[in-house]
């Protein structure tokens, strides 16, 4: 355990420093929407998805069905959707853990992982399992002085609630370049644009989803063409 | 509710990293729309959140859509310059919070 320790801290110190330092702004929008301690904790604990757990306060906020919390979740978490693929068989061999590690499998965990499975120093089960509760507990821990900060710091929070649309933002750049077509970053703003004119700010979500999808079909040939074409 | 909330999107969370061992656990190749929706869902969905996460704003009244303009130029402009997340996230947020409590209060 030990040595396995060893070899999987310093893999994760990147993912320390990032995980901490989103989970602190996380815990404190919590405390500063009027949540309990227990939401923030019990969220990091429960859900561990990090830009889900943000849209999550603005749906506790505003309540909606819980058909509508449901499809956000899937809608925002999709891309995990693929990490998986990459481990079927790595962790058919991980017996009672290998369920934790399909729980905890976010993106900072997955890309760490990826780089973990071509090397055979130890033995990968319990270094898989390391990396991942060792990054889940960094969450849990930048949440958690989050909260802490959010309950004994007495500041005007007034628009402290942009630290959503802030990390909206920065996700959205980042695929932005990452991506040689910019059709379904543009889909996206304009079909929830029209939802919210359409369907007003209290029932954007299902449309915008819908227009999203229907648009995505429809220009499937063009995005691909695109994406490809100077590849 | 609250909590119902939290379990949802818990299990839902937890069904979409389960979905691949159980769907394509066997020797099943991955179906090409799925692979299409994974690939270019994500950049939507983050536009659809940008949109969602200001739909109270109100575009007409200059106090209300002006300083979200420009606390967003500058998350976004930081963000290019420097690609630092926190540094980002920390700076739109604060240029907006002195916006809406100094400025446009």
């Amino acid at each position: 355990m030990k040595k396995t320790l060893k070899i999987a801290f310093p893999m994760t110190i990147p993912v320390m420093l990032g995980y901490i330092s989103v989970g602190i702004p996380f815990g404190l929008l919590v405390i500063k929407s009027g949540f309990s301690i227990w939401v923030a904790i019990g969220m990091s604990v429960l859900v561990y998805a990090g830009a889900m757990q943000f849209v999550a306060i603005g749906l506790l906020l505003n309540p909606v069905g819980l058909v509508q919390v449901g499809l956000m979740t899937l809608f925002v978490n999709i891309r995990h959707l693929f990490y998986g693929l990459s481990f079927i068989d790595l962790f058919k061999t991980f017996g009672p853990k290998k369920q934790y590690m399909i729980f905890a499998l976010t993106d900072e965990t997955y890309s760490l992982l990826c780089g973990l499975a071509i090397q055979n120093e130890i033995s990968k089960e319990s270094l898989f399992f390391a990396v991942s509760l060792l990054n889940q507990i960094y969450w849990i821990t930048g949440t958690i002085i989050g909260v802490f900060l959010g309950t004994i710091i007495k500041f005007n929070t007034t628009g402290i609630e942009f630290a959503l649309t802030a990390l909206f933002i920065v996700i959205f750049i980042e695929q932005w370049l990452a991506f040689k077509t910019h059709i379904p970053a543009l889909l996206g703003l304009s079909a929830s644009a029209i939802s919210l004119v359409l369907f007003g700010e209290g029932s954007l979500i299902i449309p915008s989803m819908a227009l999203m999808l229907i648009g995505l079909l429809f220009l499937k040939p063009v995005i691909l063409k695109r994406e490809g074409a100077d590849q | 509710m609250i909590w119902a909330s939290i379990i949802t999107m818990a299990l839902v969370t937890y069904f979409v990293r389960l979905a691949p061992f159980v769907l394509f656990g066997g020797s099943v190749k991955t179906p090409k729309w799925v692979e299409y929706a994974g690939k270019y869902l994500p950049p939507s969905v983050m536009g659809m959140l940008i949109v969602y996460s200001i739909k109270e704003v109100d575009l007409l009244a200059y106090q209300s859509s002006l300083p979200v303009a420009l606390a967003m130029g500058s998350t976004a402009i930081l963000h290019l310059w420097k690609r630092n997340n926190l540094l980002s996230i920390l700076g739109g947020t604060a240029v907006y919070m002195v916006m809406v409590q100094m400025i446009f209060n």
